[in-house]
C-alpha cells in the first residue's frame, strides 16, 4: 500500500467494497442515477447476499493493500433470501474482533444497511468512511514500531 | 493468469461511452488502452453506445476474427444492460456466462467528477473483470416451469382491471381485497375527470364481471398473509376474515339488513366516511361486489352482550347464511405470477392542522366531497353543511400533503384535476361561488387544460398562492360565522383574506400504510418515498426486482384513473408473458458441494432458509437440492472447508476480483 502513497501527495483510501445484489448495490446504482457524487474510493464487487461475504475475502482485501473494506447489505428484515443479512452480521462480530487483534482500526471495516432506496445514504457512508481512513492514514499491517527503528538506524 | 486456463484465454474488452453519460468523466480511450496491455486481453475497444445493435455487432465481429472466448463490458449497471450482453456473447457463439459487466456509469460516472480519478476507477474495475471473466466456467441455462395461475391483491380499479384482463386470457386469477367489497377508491367517486363520466357506471359493470368471471375466484375481506416461493411457484396463503355471513349460501336479498333490531342506521358508515349511518348489519354500498352483507361485531348486540332478538337470523330463515360463529378461513393457492394493485391512502389532514380540518365542523376532505355530491351518498347528493346550511362560497385548497416540504414532497398529480372537478360539480349543485388556491396548475392529460379552461368560463375563481390558515375569527362583519382562508395572492403579491362557508382540503396520494409489511411479504422493495420501487422507471415500469411480481395502480406511485387501468393492463401482459413461455430462466447461481472436499460438518445445514442443504448420513457429505437453492451464497461463505461453492459468484472468480481491483498500475 504505502507505495503508492508519495510524501507530500494527499491520502486516499482504498476501499473494498461488498455490495449486495438486492438492496445496496441498488442503492449505489440509485446513487448514479440521482447524480449523487460521492469520493471515488471505493470499489465494489457485487455478491448476491451480504451472507455471500466470506471473512477470507475481507481478510484477502487488507492483505492485498485495502485501507477499508465496507459491506452492504439489506436491512434487518428485509434480506432477499431471509436472513442472509443476519448470518452476515454474525459473521462480521467475529471478524471485527480478529481484525481489531491484528492492528485494523474500526473505522477500517463496517458493515452498513442500505436499502435500495437509500441512494444518498450510500454517498453518506462512502464518504464518512473515506474521511475517517484518510484520517488514520494507509492501514499498515505490520507494527510500525519495526521499520521506524531501521530508519533511524540506516539515518 | 491466462495460463491459468491453460493459456486458451482469449478477452474482449468494450469500454463504452453511453454518449456522453460515461465518456464526459471518464476517459473511456485511456481505459480502453489499459486494458488492452492486461493479460489475457486480445482486443480491447472504445465505443460510443455498447447496447447499440452496431455495439453488440462488434463484439460477434471480433469474436469470429480474433477468436475471443471471453467478454468484458464496461458499461452500465448489469441490472440494465447484463441479459444484454449475455445475449450478444451467445450470439457471438459463447457461453452466455463468459461476459463479465463493469458498471462505470451508475457506479463512476454518475457519481464522481474528478475526471482523472474517475477514470482510474474506472481502470482498476476493468482490471479485475479482466482476471474474474478468465475464471468463469460455462454455465448451462437453468430454466423452470410455471405456473399459470396468477394472484392479483388488491381489488380497487387496478386489480381488478388485471385480473379481469387475465381471466380473460383464460387464466385462473385469485383476486384477494382486504375490504367486504372490491371497487377501492374509484367506487368512491362520484364523476371522473375531465369527462365527467358517473364512476359507479364506469366501474360497477367491471365489478360484476369479476364476480361472475369463471376463471376468476374473487376473496373480499380477505388478507394475504404468507408468500413463499419464486417466480413462476409462489405458494401463498390467503386469510378470509369472519364476514359471520357465509358468502355461499347468502343470496343478497338484503331482508337481514332489512329487519334488523335497529330500526334505523346508527353507526358511522365507513364508505360514506363517517358523513353517514349504517347498522350493524350491513352491505358498504349499494353496488358493492360480492353482494353480500356483513357484521360488525364492534356495534351488533349479538356479539357484545349476546342478548339479541336475533330478527336477521329469522330473516334470513331457511338459507341459514347468518352465522355468528364463522371464524377465519385459510387458503392455500400455487401460483406462477402475482400482480400488486393494493392501492392509496388519502394523506390525513390532521398532519396539516393550521387548516382546521376536524377544528372546524365545515373543513372537508376532498373525498368526503365525492359522497356528498354523489346521488347515493349519505345527503342523496345535496350538498349541505354539517349544520344544515347550503354552502354559498367554497374554497378548495390545492396540494394538502403534496409538495410540500414539511410533509410530503411529491406531486400527487391528480388533486389539481380533481379539484377541478369538485369546483364544477360543486358549483353545479350549489351555484356556490367557488375558490381554488393553487400552487401551480398542472393539467398535462388528454383533454385536461380544456376542462380547466372550462372551468375559467365557468366562473370559478383561482388564486395562486398556498393558503396559510383557515380560521373562524372573524376581523370585520362579512366574516362573521364564516372560516376565513389566509393567503398571499402570488400573482396580485398582497395577503388576503377570503370568507368561505365551507372549505375543501385537496388531499394527496401516500403509500398505504402497511405497505411496509407487504413490501416485506412478498420481498420487494420501496422507493424512499414508501411507493414501491419499480424494476426500471422507463423500461420495466411494472416489474419489481422480484422476478414474476408486477405492480399496478397507486401502490407503485401517484395516478389518475387512466393511467392506473393502463399500468394494469401493462401489468398482465407482462404477467402473461411471463406464464405463457411455459417455463422461465433463471440465474445459474446455485450452490453446489464439492464432495471430495466436505467433511461432513453440517455447518451449511443451518445456514440455509429454503432448507436446500441437506446432509447425507450415509456419505457423511451435505448435498444441495438444486431446485430449492435460491443462489444467496451464505452456505458457500460458511463452510470452513472451502467445498461449497457458488456457480457465477465461485470464491477464486471473486478472489481475482480483490486482487484486481487493489493490483496496482
Amino acid at each position: 500500500m504505502s507505495e503508492l502513497v508519495s510524501i507530500g501527495e494527499k491520502f486516499e483510501p482504498r476501499i473494498v467494497a461488498f455490495f449486495c445484489n438486492w438492496c445496496t448495490y441498488l442503492a449505489a446504482d440509485l446513487a448514479g442515477t440521482s447524480r449523487i457524487k460521492y469520493a471515488p474510493n471505493t470499489r465494489v464487487i457485487r455478491v448476491m447476499c451480504s451472507g455471500r461475504v466470506d471473512p477470507q475475502f475481507v481478510l484477502e482485501a487488507f492483505a492485498r493493500g485495502a485501507d477499508g473494506v465496507l459491506i452492504g447489505g439489506c436491512h434487518p428484515g428485509d434480506c432477499h433470501y431471509q436472513e442472509g443479512n443476519y448470518k452476515a452480521l454474525r459473521r462480521f462480530y467475529l471478524l471485527k474482533k480478529m481484525v481489531r487483534e491484528m492492528g485494523i482500526e474500526d473505522e477500517r471495516l463496517r458493515l452498513e444497511w442500505i436499502s435500495a432506496a437509500e441512494g444518498d445514504r450510500v454517498r453518506v457512508v462512502v464518504n464518512d468512511m473515506v474521511e475517517k481512513i484518510r484520517a488514520l492514514g494507509p492501514l499498515r499491517l505490520k507494527p510500525p514500531a519495526e521499520p521506524v527503528a531501521e530508519e533511524v538506524t540506516a539515518a | 493468469m491466462s495460463d491459468m486456463n491453460g493459456g486458451g484465454v482469449r478477452i474482449g474488452v468494450y469500454v463504452c461511452y453511453c454518449g456522453a453519460n460515461i465518456g464526459a468523466i471518464v476517459d473511456c480511450k485511456a481505459v480502453a488502452e489499459y486494458a488492452a496491455g492486461l493479460p489475457g486481453v486480445a482486443v480491447s475497444r472504445d465505443y460510443k453506445y455498447m447496447c447499440s445493435d452496431p455495439g453488440q455487432d462488434l463484439i460477434r465481429q471480433d469474436v469470429a476474427e480474433f477468436g475471443l472466448n471471453r467478454i468484458v463490458v464496461a458499461s452500465c449497471s448489469p441490472h440494465l444492460h447484463e441479459h444484454t450482453f449475455r445475449t450478444a456473447a451467445e450470439k457471438a457463439g459463447l457461453n452466455p456466462y463468459f461476459m463479465q459487466m463493469v458498471n462505470i456509469r451508475e457506479h463512476n460516472s454518475w457519481v464522481h467528477e474528478d475526471r482523472q480519478r474517475a477514470t482510474l476507477k474506472a481502470q482498476d474495475m476493468v482490471r479485475a473483470a479482466v482476471r474474474r471473466v478468465a475464471r468463469h466456467r460455462p454455465l448451462a441455462k437453468s430454466s423452470l416451469p410455471i405456473n399459470p395461475a396468477v394472484l392479483v391483491v388488491g381489488g380497487g380499479i387496478a386489480g381488478i382491471h388485471a385480473a379481469l384482463t387475465l381471466a380473460n386470457a383464460g387464466k385462473k386469477v385469485y383476486l384477494v381485497e382486504k375490504q367486504p367489497s372490491i371497487g377501492g377508491h374509484m367506487a368512491m367517486f362520484d364523476k371522473t375527470f375531465p369527462t365527467l363520466d358517473c364512476a359507479a357506471c364506469i366501474l360497477t359493470p367491471k365489478m360484476s364481471s369479476v364476480k361472475a368471471h369463471p376463471n376468476i375466484t374473487l376473496w373480499a375481506n380477505s388478507e394475504v398473509t404468507k408468500v413463499d416461493g419464486y417466480v413462476g411457484n409462489f405458494s401463498v396463503q390467503v386469510t378470509r376474515w369472519p364476514r359471520f355471513i357465509d358468502e355461499n349460501l347468502c343470496s343478497g336479498c338484503l331482508e337481514c339488513v332489512e329487519a334488523c333490531v335497529y330500526k334505523e342506521p346508527k353507526f358511522a358508515d365507513e364508505f360514506n366516511l363517517g358523513l353517514g349511518k349504517r347498522k350493524p348489519i350491513y352491505i358498504p354500498f349499494p353496488q358493492a361486489v360480492p353482494q353480500v352483507p356483513m357484521i360488525d361485531p364492534e356495534t351488533c348486540i349479538q356479539f357484545k352482550s349476546g342478548k339479541c332478538k336475533k330478527t336477521c337470523l329469522a330473516a334470513c330463515g331457511d338459507r341459514k347464511a347468518i352465522n355468528f360463529q364463522q371464524k377465519e378461513e385459510i387458503e392455500e393457492v400455487q401460483v406462477g405470477a402475482i400482480v400488486l394493485a393494493t392501492g392509496f391512502k388519502p394523506f390525513d389532514p390532521a398532519r396539516t392542522p393550521y387548516y382546521g380540518y376536524g377544528q372546524y365542523p365545515n373543513v372537508y376532505t376532498s373525498l368526503e366531497i365525492e359522497r356528498l355530491v354523489n346521488a347515493s351518498g349519505p345527503t342523496a347528493g345535496e350538498v349541505i353543511l354539517r349544520d344544515g346550511r347550503k354552502p354559498q362560497s367554497v374554497g378548495i385548497i390545492h396540494c394538502v400533503g403534496s409538495r410540500d416540504e414539511g410533509t410530503n414532497r411529491w406531486c400527487s398529480r391528480v388533486c389539481c384535476m380533481y379539484s377541478l372537478k369538485l369546483a364544477h360539480l360543486l358549483k353545479e349543485h350549489t351555484e356556490a361561488e367557488v375558490f381554488n388556491f393553487y400552487i401551480d396548475m398542472r393539467t398535462p392529460g388528454k383533454g385536461f387544460e380544456e376542462f380547466y379552461q372550462k372551468l375559467l368560463n365557468e366562473g370559478v375563481h383561482f388564486i395562486r398562492g398556498r393558503v396559510a390558515e383557515v380560521t373562524d375569527w372573524a376581523l370585520d362583519p362579512t366574516e362573521e360565522n364564516k372560516l376565513v382562508l389566509r393567503v398571499e395572492d402570488t400573482l396580485l403579491g398582497v395577503v388576503r383574506r377570503i370568507p368561505v362557508d365551507m372549505v375543501v382540503l385537496s388531499v394527496g396520494i401516500e403509500p398505504q400504510p402497511d405497505a411496509d409489511d407487504v413490501r416485506r411479504m412478498f420481498n420487494i422493495s420501496c422507493a424512499s418515498e414508501g411507493f414501491f420501487l419499480e424494476r426500471h422507471p422507463k423500461l420495466a415500469p411494472v416489474s419489481t426486482f422480484t422476478d414474476g411480481i408486477f405492480l399496478a395502480g397507486c401502490c407503485q406511485g401517484p395516478r389518475d384513473i387512466p393511467d392506473t387501468v393502463a399500468q394494469a393492463g401493462a401489468a398482465a401482459a407482462e404477467a402473461l408473458a411471463l406464464i405463457d413461455a411455459g417455463s422461465v430462466e433463471v440465474e445459474p447461481n446455485t450452490a453446489y458441494v464439492k464432495e471430495e472436499d466436505c467433511s461432513g460438518c453440517r455447518t451449511c445445514v443451518s445456514m440455509c432458509p429454503y432448507g436446500a442443504v441437506i446432509f447425507d448420513a450415509a456419505t457423511n457429505r451435505a448435498h444441495i437440492q438444486e431446485v430449492l437453492c435460491k443462489g444467496c451464497g451464505t452456505c458457500v461463505a460458511a463452510c470452513p472447508t472451502g467445498s461449497i461453492q457458488q456457480h457465477l459468484f465461485e470464491d477464486d472468480e471473486i478472489f481475482e476480483e480483490i486482487e484486481g481491483v487493489l493490483a496496482h498500475v
